[in-house]
Order: structure tokens, then C-alpha cells, then sequence
């Protein structure tokens, strides 16, 4: 059975007919062509799906796009700012936070999040918050970097 | 006028698309294609009897299903057996989809295409295949006593068995120098199953329009994928493209090819008439792409009272899993990378190469090397061990010199060439790895304890790779090498190379790799081998095209070109830099034309040209157009090499084990962009950690992966990973005119070898097991 559900991703209004049992990752991917959010391992492990949802980090591989019906998302596509890159996407790209970039709209959702709730994480706060999305390139030293970059960039802004 | 921009840690070109959603990888592209799922075996061993599909044909949106039966003589062939070898005397490959027996669970058996996954999918549930289990060979020391087997026609479940001896300067064989020798040891060391685990699995997208087909693939290699189709298709060449779109990571695993899937897709496109798209899943990528690093060895060594080693007899066990699609490699390069940075008195190495009913085993970054490092290493820390030397000394006695180079190893390396070394400087990073790490201050205490690991990396295997490089009349340099990219930075080291080169600003410089609309010939991306092979091949086109720039310009600007250079895109006289002309102009100059369709263009028409009526437009040998192509064909590897130390904490109750320190010296000849390099070791690094402490395939007896899952397969997050701390030798490779050795696989060589040292140290318990687990450490302890 079809459901006809309402989101508003990135800040515009979108209304698609899913199956009860669509995944929200595929839901954003191949109904809304919103590509820049991935599937890693579809069960919740890798983190690489990650999106905001009404502003807080989720799976969408393990979400049911009927479930948030009504609801606000923001996937990678949504981060940038009418300026361009935001703080966290700058910091990333300055630190070479990222090589294959499979794995990196997770950590950018994930830490645009994170540094919303703790502006200056201490490194051992940003290594916990970042601990929910596996990076098979970077050995994630040059990620922690870019968390502690975003940080300042963010401060410079404010 | 900073158009010199090799070495310099240049941002990253590829960035802005990656960070902001706009990346292209394999399961972003075709949005309406059809989609594939496969019916694979849950047996590790089985007769298919029989394949009902009757109950799946009533699945909404079903297109097709299709059994071993429906495969056209060609297209349901063996697999090729990609690189053979005189010791491989019983190479196998499977069939695209199963004939008959399956080996392994997750051998492809079923193809089902529907409108999306989720129906195909639901189709495939509703297949009921009849299977008749047989038993099932694991373990590689059970498959090496032959009792059952693999295949019924391989004797012994041993597909090959190569013996490379080197004898002492006196002529002894190693038994014999080790039969001779002051002192001698023997032990037995065992390195589990990991695999690459990109975070993207393998995909094949494939569009047919009648007369060509295009294929897109995340895949190390378009060119030689797209070769392999065209055989097995039967289309000619030139109506074959295959793109390896943004690929998220490789790691080795994606350098095999044909994939059954990168021809069982395309050839349903062709017969179907739509595009079709198959996306690996998690589950897909443990049970059907490939494993490595298991092996089992046992270790001979005669030593004097240095600690020199005068023989060292290795023999060798290689789990090769069901299937040898890759050729025998992956041993070949542990029983040759194993002698390190060291002069062995005389070396002796066998290996066999065991079948089982596994996972097919093909290289995984590093692809032997940690094998064989770990073999060498721990090797020198239990020659240490017994004679109560520092670890460190004992290496050193055995180093080849700095002004031994090059150093005949004299055996024969993977690429079938003699394993000579191009450079290098071991002792003088063994002084920088000590201080890096404070070897000499470090207090030892119960559960502290430091450890070492050296390793020399052949790098940059041929045969050859190739760089186009095109200036247009807008000046922009358009870059194009065949080899692909899985996150190495390619698009930002080529450009550098060619920005230097050429002297143009990098932002003129666009690179495409892995396209061979753009480019037909190439290897592919493997063997740290991108940056030494493509690097210079770039460099070298853009030589060529340099020189005619500057015969243009000096037609031009009435110069010789001896007086010419070119920077920030302008063609001067030396020394007098009002006199110059823009690459861009050079471009047009470059191409007389007929048709004056832009402003350009009119400047290069047969009535606007200066051209002497005496000459032909384009001159005899010349070709129109400011480009240039070139290759790179290197007479032998280059030979990067790495020391790494640790200090690690192990805990006195839970028997944890911390990595609280970990140091790298690196020496991959001259850094095109040191900020990548690090990147590269960085990550190689965290993916030996996870080698060293937590991954590990776990097969039961009946063949089955137990932890096939992210869940259960403990791939390292940021919380396990230490800071990684490094330094830099550059002896520059005299092999190529860049100078450069290749950095790709380096972090992650010696890492276990480091660990266990180190485990060692802190615990006063020999480690000869990798990986280790804190609670296989607590049982150590006992």
C-alpha cells in the first residue's frame, strides 16, 4: 500500500507517494533525487546515511519515510548557506577531512549537529560525537581537526 | 607567478562537489534503471539440483530472471583467470552465475531484474533452489591435508606452490646457513582474515542503445573492465565505454575484474534494451567480494651473536579461499616483501596456496605485505628476545647501507621483474623514528610497553600508464589519465604536476581518470602505483606539449626557444616580460582552422594566420592542436619504505589493549602534496588497527560468515584510532623523472607487527597471533 507523506527537506515543501515500507535513505535518494545522503550498510552502523531530522541526527536507513511524515529534514544538500560552504563543509575541506567521500555527508550532518549543542568541544568530546560514523579513508585524525576548525570558524561567525 | 606547486599541500580539487552532495558514485546515477538482485548460496558447499522460479513470477515489476542455463555460451564461461603464474598450476574461477557446484556462501546463483530492488528482491525470496550440501573445506591447515576438497579436480586443495631460494654470498641454502649458523630459533605465526570494506560496495550501472554499450562500474580499473566485457559480450572494442564514476574507496577489492556482476549486468541491458543497475549491499560485499591476509607461517632462522641473520627458512600456508581469479599475488609479494629493509645471508621461501570454501581471497591494501612484515618483524623482535639486545640494534646490524643502492634482493617480484631496490636511507630513519618516538627515554612498566616495525614497499608496478594533455584556446590544460580514483586526490596531484609543468595556474587545470571515453590505455589503480605511473606520464605529456608551446610562441614572438619560458599561463622571453603571449593564443596559433566560429577562432583562420604561403598549414610530423601524449613505462618497481613504532597500554584487569602513541618515518621518494600523503598514511594506519586489534572474519565449520555485518565485524570508529604522529625522508626514486615512489598502502603494512611488538613488550608474553583481542590476551595471560 502507497502513502502519500509530506517532508520538507532542505526547506522546501515535498510531497511523495512511498510504500509503507520505503526507507528514508531511498526515499530522499531515488524519489526526491536527493543522492548526497548514502547507504553504507543499511543497518544502522556506519553512520553514512546520517540526516537531520526536526534538527537531530538520524539513520535514515533505519527510518521508514511514512514515519516522519510532516516532518523537517536536512540532508548534505541543505547545508550550504546562499554564501556558500558552511563553517563545517570549509573546515573539512581545509583539513582534508575527507578522501573518497563516501562516508563525509554523514560526519558533516553529525557535526553540524554536534557543534550546534557544544561550540568548543574538548577533543575527547569531539571524538565521542563523531563516534557513530566509520570512515574507511582518513584514519580520522584530519576529521577531528576539521570539528575543532568548524568550532572556530563558527566562533568567528558569531 | 605560483605555478610551482609541487610539493605543496594544495587543497583538494575534488572537495566541493564531495562536501556538498554533488559527487556522482555508482548508485547516484541511473535513476531509472531497472534494478538487479541475486539469489546467492547459503551453502559454503553445495550440488544445485534444481532452481524453481515459478513462485517468483508473479511479483509486480518482475523483468526477468535468469539461471546459469540462460547464459549464451560466452557469457556463462569461467570467469578469466586475470594474472596466471607457471606456479599456479591449479588456477580456478567461477562461473558469472553457478553451474552446477557452489563454493562458497554468496556464490551468485540466481539473477533477478525488476523495477526497483525491492521488488527484485522480493522476487528472489520466492525462488526456492534445491541444494544438495556437500561438505564443506575450512580452515586453511583442515584444506591443506586434502582429505576433502574444494574442487574434485585439485588434488590436495593446493591451487599453486612456488619455492624462491637465495643462497649466502659462501654459497650455503638457507636450511644449510641455518644448520651453520651460532644460534637459531623457530616458531610458528598466524595472521587472521580481514578484507578491504569500502564504505561503498561494488555496483554496475549499463545503458545500451543498439549499437554501443556504456557501462558505468565503481571499479579500480575502467580500462581493462571495459576490455573484459567487450571479450565476453563479443562487441568490438570501440562500442565499449565503461566510467568509474566517484568511487567510495577501494582498498584493493574493486582492482578484480570481471566482477560476475560487471558482466551479467550489461549483457541483460543489451538483451533487455533498458538500463539496468546493480547496487551491492553490506551483506552482498562480506559474502561475495574478496578477503585477504590469512595465512599460516612457519619460520626457521640461524643468527650470530649480533643478531645477524645468516638463514631464514619460511614456509607458508595461504588461505586463497574458493576461487584464484587474481592469480597468485598476494603470496608472491609476502615471500618477497618479507626481506624488508635487510640483507638476509640466505633465504629460502615456500608457499602453497590452499583452496577452501571461503570468501575468494585478492590483495586488500598493503596485498601480502603485512603478511609478510609481520613475518620479518617478529622474527627481529625474538632475535632481540634471546639475545638480550634492544630490538632496534638488532635491526640495524641487519639494514642494507645507505650506499648499497641499488640492492639486489635477488629474487623475482611480483611483476615478474628482479626485486632490486631504487633507494633509500633505513639507517638514518631508524634515527628518526627513535627520536620521533622517544625510543631511547621510553620507560617500560607492567602493562606500558613500546614496539617497531620497518618495511620496504614495492610500489609503482608497470606495465605502463598514460597522461593527454590538452591546452584549448581558452587556455584552459584539460588533464586525462586512464587509471581511476577512489579518493586519493588524483584530480589535485595530477593537476599539480601538470600546473607545474606547463606553468599554468591550477585553477586552469582540469584532470578526468578513469574514463575511457577520455583515455583507452591503462592499468588501473593498485600497488601504490597511481602518483609514480600516471604522475609521470602527466609530466612527461605535458613536457611535450611545453616544447611545442614554445616553438609556436618563438614563431610568434620572433625568439629562439631557448630564451622562452612559460608562467602564469604566459609565454615570455626570459628577461624581457613584456614580450609574451598567452597559452591561450599558443593554442590557436596551434590550429589552423577554416571556420572562424568564435573570436578565436578568427585569429587562426587560413587568411588571418601569418603563415608563409611556402608551407604547408600543419607541417610534416606536426600534428593541429596544443597537445601532447605520453607514457610512463617504468624497467622495474620503485621501492618506498616506512618504520613505525607504538606505545601501547594494556589494562591489568580486562586486559585492554590502548594504542596510547603511534609514530611514523615515511620515505615515498619526492611528496607531490605532502597534506594527501599524510592523509594516505593516516588512514592506512587506522585500517591496520583494525587489522591488529579488531577485524577478523569468523567463518564457522559449515563454511558460514558469522560476522557479516557492520554490527559484528569491528571496523575501528574515531574512539579507537590514535593520533598518528609524522615525519618525512625524501630519497628521491632514481627510476623516474619525478623522483616519486608511490604512497597509497604504506600506513597499514607493518601496523600488526608494530602492535604485537609492542603487546609483547608491555606484557613479557610472546604474540604470534594477529589480530589480538583483549580477551584472547587475558587467555595469553593465563
Amino acid at each position: 500500500m502507497e502513502h502519500e507523506i509530506t517532508l520538507v527537506v532542505n526547506g522546501g515543501v515535498r510531497r511523495v507517494r512511498v510504500p509503507g515500507r520505503r526507507l528514508l535513505s531511498d526515499c530522499l535518494r531515488h524519489d526526491l533525487g536527493l543522492t548526497g545522503t548514502h547507504v553504507g550498510c543499511e543497518h544502522g552502523v556506519c553512520g553514512c546515511c546520517t540526516v537531520l531530522l526536526d534538527g537531530l541526527p538520524v539513520r535514515s536507513c533505519l527510518t521508514f519515510a511514512v514515519t516522519v511524515d510532516g516532518h523537517e529534514i536536512t540532508t548534505v544538500e541543505g547545508l550550504a548557506g546562499p554564501d556558500g560552504l558552511s563553517p563545517v563543509q570549509r573546515a573539512f575541506a581545509e583539513c582534508h577531512g575527507l578522501q573518497c567521500g563516501f562516508c563525509t555527508p554523514g560526519f558533516l550532518c553529525t557535526v553540524t549537529a554536534l557543534l550546534r549543542d557544544n561550540p568548543a568541544p574538548t577533543d575527547d568530546e569531539v571524538r565521542e560525537g563523531i563516534s557513530g560514523n566509520l570512515c574507511r579513508c582518513t584514519g580520522y585524525q584530519n576529521i577531528t581537526k576539521a570539528v575543532h576548525r568548524a568550532a572556530e570558524l563558527l566562533a568567528e561567525e558569531t | 607567478m605560483t605555478t610551482r606547486l609541487f610539493g605543496e599541500p594544495v587543497q583538494r580539487r575534488e572537495d566541493p562537489r564531495l562536501l556538498t552532495g554533488q559527487g556522482r558514485y555508482l548508485d547516484d546515477l541511473g535513476a531509472d534503471a531497472l534494478a538487479v538482485a541475486f539469489v546467492r548460496s547459503p551453502h559454503a558447499h553445495a550440488r544445485v539440483r534444481d532452481i524453481d522460479v515459478t513462485a517468483a513470477l508473479d511479483v509486480e515489476g518482475l523483468v526477468a530472471v535468469y539461471t546459469w542455463e540462460d547464459l549464451p555460451e560466452r557469457v556463462g564461461r569461467p570467469l578469466p583467470l586475470l594474472i596466471p603464474h607457471p606456479a599456479l598450476t591449479h588456477g580456478r574461477t567461477a562461473y558469472p552465475l553457478a553451474r552446477e557446484i557452489v563454493r562458497h556462501v554468496g556464490e551468485p546463483v540466481v539473477m533477478v531484474v525488476a523495477a526497483d530492488r525491492y521488488l527484485a528482491e522480493d522476487a528472489c525470496a520466492l525462488i526456492e533452489v534445491d541444494y544438495e550440501p556437500l561438505k564443506p573445506v575450512v580452515g586453511l591447515e583442515e584444506a591443506a591435508h586434502g582429505a576433502r576438497l574444494v574442487h574434485e579436480d585439485v588434488p590436495g586443495n593446493v591451487g599453486a606452490h612456488l619455492v624462491q631460494e637465495v643462497t649466502s654470498v659462501a654459497g650455503l641454502s638457507a636450511p644449510e646457513a641455518v644448520e651453520a649458523a651460532p644460534h637459531r630459533l623457530s616458531f610458528r605465526l598466524d595472521i587472521e582474515r580481514s578484507a578491504s570494506m569500502p564504505l561503498e560496495g561494488r555496483g554496475v550501472l549499463a545503458r545500451w542503445d543498439g549499437s554501443d554499450l556504456r557501462v558505468y562500474s565503481s571499479t579500480q580499473t575502467s580500462t581493462s573492465v571495459r576490455m573484459a566485457i567487450a571479450a565476453a559480450l563479443g562487441l568490438p572494442l570501440p562500442h565499449v565505454e565503461v566510467i568509474a564514476p566517484d568511487v567510495g574507496g577501494g582498498f584493493g577489492v574493486k582492482i578484480v575484474h570481471p566482477w560476475p556482476e560487471e558482466i551479467l549486468v550489461p549483457w541483460a541491458a543489451m538483451l533487455l534494451g533498458r538500463e539496468i543497475k546493480w547496487t551491492e549491499d553490506r551483506r552482498e560485499h562480506f559474502v561475495s567480494s574478496a578477503h585477504e591476509r590469512g595465512q599460516v607461517q612457519h619460520v626457521t632462522v640461524g643468527f650470530d651473536d649480533e643478531g645477524r641473520v645468516l638463514g631464514l627458512d619460511v614456509s607458508i600456508l595461504h588461505d586463497h579461499g574458493a576461487y584464484t581469479p587474481y592469480g597468485i599475488i598476494v603470496p608472491i609479494i609476502t615471500s618477497t616483501q618479507l626481506l624488508g629493509p635487510y640483507r638476509i645471508g640466505a633465504y629460502r621461501v615456500e608457499f602453497s596456496a590452499i583452496y577452501t570454501n571461503t570468501v575468494q581471497v585478492t590483495p586488500y591494501r598493503g596485498a601480502g605485505r603485512p603478511q609478510g612484515v609481520f613475518c620479518m618483524e617478529r622474527t627481529m623482535d625474538k632475535i632481540a628476545r634471546y639475545l638480550g639486545k634492544d630490538r632496534t640494534e638488532v635491526r640495524a646490524v641487519n639494514f642494507i647501507g645507505p650506499d648499497e643502492f641499488p640492492y639486489d634482493q635477488k629474487m623475482t617480484f611480483q611483476d615478474g621483474r628482479p626485486l632490486i631496490y631504487d633507494s633509500g636511507d633505513y639507517p638514518e630513519m631508524l634515527r628518526m623514528l627513535k627520536e620521533l618516538i622517544g625510543w631511547d627515554d621510553f620507560r617500560r612498566a607492567p602493562g606500558r610497553g613500546i614496539g617497531i616495525g620497518c618495511y620496504v614497499e614495492g610500489t609503482g608496478v608497470g606495465p605502463y600508464e598514460g597522461g593527454h594533455v590538452q591546452v584549448t584556446s581558452d587556455g584552459r590544460v584539460h588533464v586525462s589519465t586512464g587509471l581511476t580514483s577512489q579518493g586519493q586526490g588524483h584530480e589535485t596531484v595530477f593537476a599539480q604536476i601538470a600546473a607545474t609543468e606547463l606553468g599554468v595556474p591550477i585553477e586552469r587545470v582540469s584532470v578526468v581518470t578513469g574514463d575511457t571515453r577520455r583515455f583507452g590505455y591503462a592499468v588501473g589503480t593498485f600497488a601504490s602505483r597511481a602518483a609514480v605511473m600516471s604522475g609521470n606520464a602527466i609530466a612527461l605529456a605535458c613536457r611535450k606539449v611545453r616544447e611545442k608551446a614554445l616553438r609556436i610562441a618563438a614563431d610568434a614572438l620572433e625568439a629562439d626557444p631557448a630564451d622562452l619560458e612559460i608562467a602564469d599561463g604566459l609565454v615570455r622571453v626570459l628577461g624581457a616580460p613584456s614580450a609574451s603571449i598567452p597559452l591561450s593564443t599558443v593554442a590557436v596559433l596551434a590550429n589552423p582552422l577554416r571556420y572562424a566560429f568564435d573570436d578565436e577562432a578568427a585569429r587562426a583562420t587560413q587568411f588571418a594566420a601569418a603563415a608563409s604561403p611556402d608551407r604547408p598549414p600543419v607541417a610534416e610530423g606536426d600534428e593541429p592542436g596544443l597537445e601532447g601524449r605520453d607514457y610512463y613505462s617504468p624497467i622495474r618497481s620503485t621501492f618506498a619504505s616506512g618504520m613505525h613504532a607504538a606505545i601501547v597500554e594494556t589494562d591489568p584487569d580486562t586486559a585492554e589493549i590502548r594504542v596510547v602513541r603511534y609514530a611514523v618515518v615515511h620515505d615515498c621518494g619526492r611528496l607531490i602534496n605532502p597534506m594527501i600523503v599524510e592523509g594516505q598514511i593516516h588512514g592506512g594506519v587506522a585500517q591496520g588497527i583494525g587489522g591488529a586489534l579488531y577485524e577478523r572474519m569468523v567463518y564457522d565449520g559449515h563454511g558460514q560468515l558469522l560476522n557479516a555485518s557492520f554490527m559484528d565485524f569491528l571496523m575501528p570508529y574515531a574512539t579507537e584510532i590514535p593520533h598518528v604522529e609524522t615525519a618525512h625522508l625524501e630519497t628521491p626514486s632514481p627510476l623516474n623523472p619525478l623522483g616519486i615512489k608511490g604512497a597509497g598502502e604504506a600506513g597499514v603494512i607493518p601496523v600488526s607487527a608494530v602492535i604485537a611488538s609492542a603487546i609483547e613488550d608491555a606484557e613479557g608474553i610472546e604474540i604470534d597471533r594477529m589480530p589480538i583481542s583483549p580477551s584472547e590476551l587475558f587467555e595469553l595471560r593465563q
